[in-house]
C-alpha cells in the first residue's frame, strides 16, 4: 500500500495535529512514514503544507512528486487549491469549506468553492459546524481527518488508536470528543463521495 | 525494534544524547531550533543534567562548546547556516586547535530561503576549515551520525560538522535508537599548549591539520555512509550527496537504477569512488542540495575531463532546493502534470499576528516619521521584519543580526539624520550591543527602537537572554538614561508613543525607546501550559 497525502492550511490552524495522528497510526501499524512539515516564518499566518507519505515499502523522498498525491487534505478551502499540481489524476481533494480570511484580497468564497466542485473527485465539508455538533468546534481538524479516512489506506481502528494516543494527555473527554468528530467526518464523506 | 517518529532535527538531538554528549550550545534559528528544543525536553538529558540552555549567539555557543571539549567532555553546537557566519572565527580556529572531548558543529542550511536571508552552503565552511563533514540522507543516518560523530571527532582530533538542510530537519520518519553511550569524564588536554594559537604554535598546529587531510579522505573512503553501487548503463554516472540521494532513488524503486551511483554522506570526497565513476562512465551527473560545490570540484577550472552535469550547466537550477521533480527532469524522466492552480488562489504571505505589539510600535513610528523623508528605518532579523510588508512598510533593511543599529549609525554618519534602528530584544542581545556602543562613543544621532516581546518569537518563543536586562545594558554602555524610554505598545498608548518617537527622533544623540509587551503567542502558550 501507499498513501501520498498533501496536508494544507494556514499557519496556526494546526494541520500538524492531523499529521501526528496519522503518523502514530502508521507507526503502530508497522508502516513506513515520511512527513515533511513547514516550520519557521510561514507559521505566522502564511500558507503551510505538509507532505505525508505512508507505505509498506521503503520511502526515499521526503517530498511528493507532482501529479502523484493520492489525497489533498485541506483545512481551508482556498489552500486546498494551491497544491493541485501535486494531485494525481485519480486523487481525491478533501477540504473544509470555512474560509480563513487574513489577507485583504481573499477571493469570493463562492468562486473558490466553484473551482473545488470542478474537480473530478472531491469532498467539501463544513468541518467547523460538524465539530460543533460533535461537541466543540476545536475538533474540526479531526472531522477533516475523518472525512479523508475513506481515501487513506490505513485501517480506521488504527486512526482511532492514533487519536487515543495523541490526545491521551488531555483526558478521556477530549479523546472521546475527537473520536466522535472523526466518526462524523467519515460518515459525511461516505455519504457524499 | 521500537521506532520513534523523529524530525531530522530531533533525530540529531536524540543521537547526540545517546552518543554521550554533556552539553548542547545553540542560538535558535530555523531550521536548526528543534535540535536543542528536543534535548531540552528529553528525560535522559534532564537526568544527566546535560547543558541545554540557549546561548546569547552562535559565537558564544560554539566557544562554550569548545571549552567543554577542552575539559574532555563531548559537546555539540547547533545553528542555522547564517549563524555559522557569526561563529566563523571560532569555527575556523577550532579546526586548528583541535579538540579534546568530541565536538560536533551541527549546521542547518535553508536552500530556497524558506526562513532565511540567503541560502549559503555550510559545506563551504567545512571545506574551508578542512574538517570532516557528515551530511545525512535520512533521519536514521542523522541519528547515527550525531551518536557516532563525537567518536569521529575524538579519532580525528578536530571538530566534525553535521550539515543538514531544511527538508531533513523538518521531515519526520521512523528512527531506531541504539545503545546509550556514557559521557566522558573530565580530563585535561594531553598537550597543555594545544589550545594556544600564538603564531609559533599555530603554525605547528596548522601543519598538523594539513597532514591529517589524507586520514580524513581515507575515513571517507571507508565510511559506511558513503557507497559505490555499479550499474549496467555506463552512459551516465551519478554522484548523489546527502538528501539528494533520496530524490534519485525515489525514481528507481526496488534497486532498479541502471546507472552507477556514488552516495556521499561523508566528506572530504571519497576519492576511490569518484575516480572509479570517472573511469567507468561517459558523463557524470552531480545531485547536491545547496551550492554546486562537488560539481565545481569535479569539473575543475579547465573542464577538460568527463562531462559534468548539474547546477552549473543548467541540467538543474542554479539556486533553490532540489525536489523529486527537478531530479526527474535531470534524468530525462517525464513528469505527471497534476491539476492546474486556478487564478482565484491568492498569495498568503506570513504576517504579524493579530494583537502583536510590533504592530502598535510600527503604527506609531509611521505617524512620527511622516514629518521626514522616507527610508530612514533600518531593521533586523525577527518577526518585526514583516514590518517591511503592507500595511506597515516601515522598514528599509534586513541584512544580518544586529545590522539595524550599525547601519543606522553609518547612515547618520553620512548625514541621514535622524536614522532609526528597529531591533528585537533577542537580536539586540545577540549582536546589537556592540553596535550601540559604537554609536554611544560617537554620540551618533540615531534612535534605537528595541521592540521587546520578551521572547525569541519567530523561532517559537524561546527565552531571550536579554530578558529583564535591556535598560541596564543600555545604561551600562553609556546611553543617557534621560533618553531611554519604555512604553507598552497598545492602541490606548498610541498618541503617547507618537509623541515619544517624535521627540527622540528630533534629539541629536543616541536614544533608546523600548516598546515592551510579551509576544501574544508566547503568552497564549504560557496560559495553555498552566491549564
Amino acid at each position: 500500500m501507499k498513501s501520498d497525502i498533501i496536508l494544507a492550511g494556514v499557519g496556526g490552524q494546526g494541520i500538524l495535529s492531523i499529521a501526528s495522528v496519522l503518523g502514530m497510526a502508521a507507526i503502530t501499524g508497522n508502516l513506513n512514514i515520511k512527513q515533511a512539515e513547514t516550520h519557521g516564518m510561514s507559521q505566522r499566518g502564511g500558507a503551510v503544507y505538509s507532505h505525508l507519505r505512508i507505505s509498506d515499502q521503503s520511502i526515499f523522498s521526503d517530498l511528493i512528486s507532482s501529479g502523484s498525491a493520492d489525497l489533498i487534505l485541506s483545512v481551508e478551502p482556498m489552500e486546498s487549491l494551491r497544491y493541485l499540481p501535486y494531485l494525481s489524476e485519480t486523487g481525491y481533494l478533501v477540504t473544509n469549506i470555512t474560509p480563513f480570511v487574513n489577507i485583504p484580497n481573499y477571493p469570493d468564497i463562492e468562486k473558490v468553492l466553484e473551482e473545488i466542485r470542478r474537480l473530478p473527485r472531491y469532498i467539501a465539508i463544513d468541518a467547523d459546524a460538524i465539530a460543533k455538533e460533535a461537541g466543540n468546534s476545536r475538533a474540526s481538524n479531526m472531522v477533516m481527518l475523518g472525512a479523508a479516512s475513506p481515501f487513506i489506506d490505513i485501517e480506521y481502528s488504527k486512526i482511532e488508536d492514533g487519536i487515543r494516543t495523541i490526545f491521551a494527555r488531555k483526558g478521556e473527554d477530549v479523546v472521546n470528543l475527537n473520536l466522535e468528530a472523526l466518526r462524523r467526518g467519515r460518515e459525511f464523506a461516505q455519504a457524499n463521495r | 525494534m521500537e521506532k520513534y517518529l523523529f524530525l531530522g532535527a530531533e533525530a540529531i538531538g536524540q543521537g547526540a544524547i545517546d552518543g554521550g554528549m554533556s552539553g548542547v550550545y545553540a542560538y535558535p534559528g530555523t531550521p536548526s531550533t528543534e535540535i536543542t528544543e528536543f534535548i531540552q525536553g528529553n528525560l535522559l538529558a534532564e537526568e544527566r543534567n546535560t547543558h541545554r540552555n540557549w546561548s546569547a549567539n552562535e559565537k558564544t555557543a560554539l566557544e562554550t562548546a569548545l571549552g567543554m571539549s577542552y575539559a574532555g567532555k563531548r559537546a555539540m553546537a547547533c545553528m542555522k547556516h547564517v549563524g555559522l557566519n557569526v561563529a566563523a572565527d571560532i569555527f575556523i580556529n577550532a579546526a586548528i586547535t583541535g579538540v579534546n572531548g568530541g565536538l560536533i558543529v551541527t549546521v542547518a542550511d535553508d536552500p530556497s530561503m524558506h526562513s532565511s536571508q540567503n541560502e549559503q552552503d555550510s559545506r563551504f565552511y567545512g571545506k574551508f576549515a578542512m574538517i570532516p563533514i557528515l551530511e545525512p540522507s535520512s533521519q536514521q543516518e542523522a541519528y547515527e551520525m550525531a551518536r557516532e560523530g563525537f567518536e569521529l571527532s575524538e579519532l580525528t582530533k578536530v571538530p566534525v560538522m553535521i550539515r543538514i538542510t531544511t527538508r531533513l530537519a523538518h521531515s519526520r520518519a521512523g528512527v531506531e535508537r541504539m545503545t546509550v553511550l556514557p559521557e566522558n569524564r573530565l580530563s585535561m588536554p594531553a598537550d597543555p599548549l594545544q589550545f594556544i594559537l600564538l603564531p609559533a604554535m599555530a603554525r605547528i598546529k596548522y601543519k598538523g591539520l594539513l597532514a591529517s587531510q589524507n586520514l580524513f579522505v581515507k575515513l571517507s573512503e571507508e565510511s559506511k555512509y558513503n557507497s559505490y553501487k555499479g550499474g549496467e548503463d555506463k552512459s551516465l554516472g551519478i554522484v548523489a550527496c546527502g538528501i539528494a540521494y533520496n530524490y534519485l532513488m525515489e525514481h528507481y524503486p526496488n534497486d532498479s537504477c541502471p546507472f552507477s551511483v556514488v552516495k556521499i554522506s561523508q566528506y572530504p570526497l571519497p576519492e576511490n569512488y569518484i575516480r572509479r565513476l570517472d573511469q567507468e562512465c561517459d558523463e557524470i551527473l552531480v545531485l547536491e542540495e545547496g551550492a554546486p560545490i562537488v560539481e565545481e570540484m569535479l569539473k575543475g577550472f579547465f573542464d577538460k575531463g568527463t562531462p559534468i552535469k548539474g547546477r552549473l550547466d543548467g541540467t538543474l537550477p542554479r539556486d533553490g532546493e532540489l525536489n523529486p521533480d527537478l531530479v526527474a527532469q535531470a534524468l530525462g524522466k517525464e513528469l505527471s502534470a497534476g491539476f492546474i492552480v486556478p487564478d482565484v488562489v491568492a498569495k498568503r504571505p506570513p504576517a504579524l499576528c493579530l494583537g502583536c505589539g510590533h504592530q502598535d510600535a510600527y503604527l506609531a513610528m509611521n505617524e512620527a516619521l511622516a514629518d521626514y523623508s522616507k527610508g530612514r528605518v533600518f531593521s533586523d532579523i525577527g518577526c518585526y521584519t514583516l514590518g517591511a510588508l503592507p500595511p506597515y512598510e516601515t522598514i528599509f533593511s534586513c541584512v544580518d543580526m544586529g545590522a539595524s543599529i550599525t547601519m543606522a549609525k553609518g547612515a547618520a554618519d553620512a548625514g541621514l539624520v535622524p536614522s532609526v534602528a528597529m531591533i528585537g530584544d533577542s537580536t539586540f542581545a545577540h549582536s546589537g550591543i556592540t553596535g550601540l556602543l559604537d554609536a554611544v562613543n560617537e554620540k551618533s544621532s540615531i534612535t534605537v527602537v528595541i521592540s521587546d516581546n520578551e521572547s525569541i518569537s519567530m523561532t517559537g518563543g524561546q527565552d531571550s537572554s536579554a530578558f529583564g536586562k535591556i535598560e541596564s545594558i543600555c545604561i551600562g554602555i553609556g546611553v543617557d538614561p534621560a533618553h531611554i524610554h519604555t512604553i507598552v505598545p497598545l492602541k490606548k498608548n498610541h498618541d503617547e508613543m507618537v509623541r515619544l518617537f517624535r521627540s527622540e527622533f528630533a534629539y541629536e544623540g543616541v536614544s533608546v525607546i523600548i516598546p515592551r509587551r510579551e509576544c501574544i503567542q508566547r503568552a497564549a502558550s504560557r496560559k495553555r501550559n498552566k491549564q
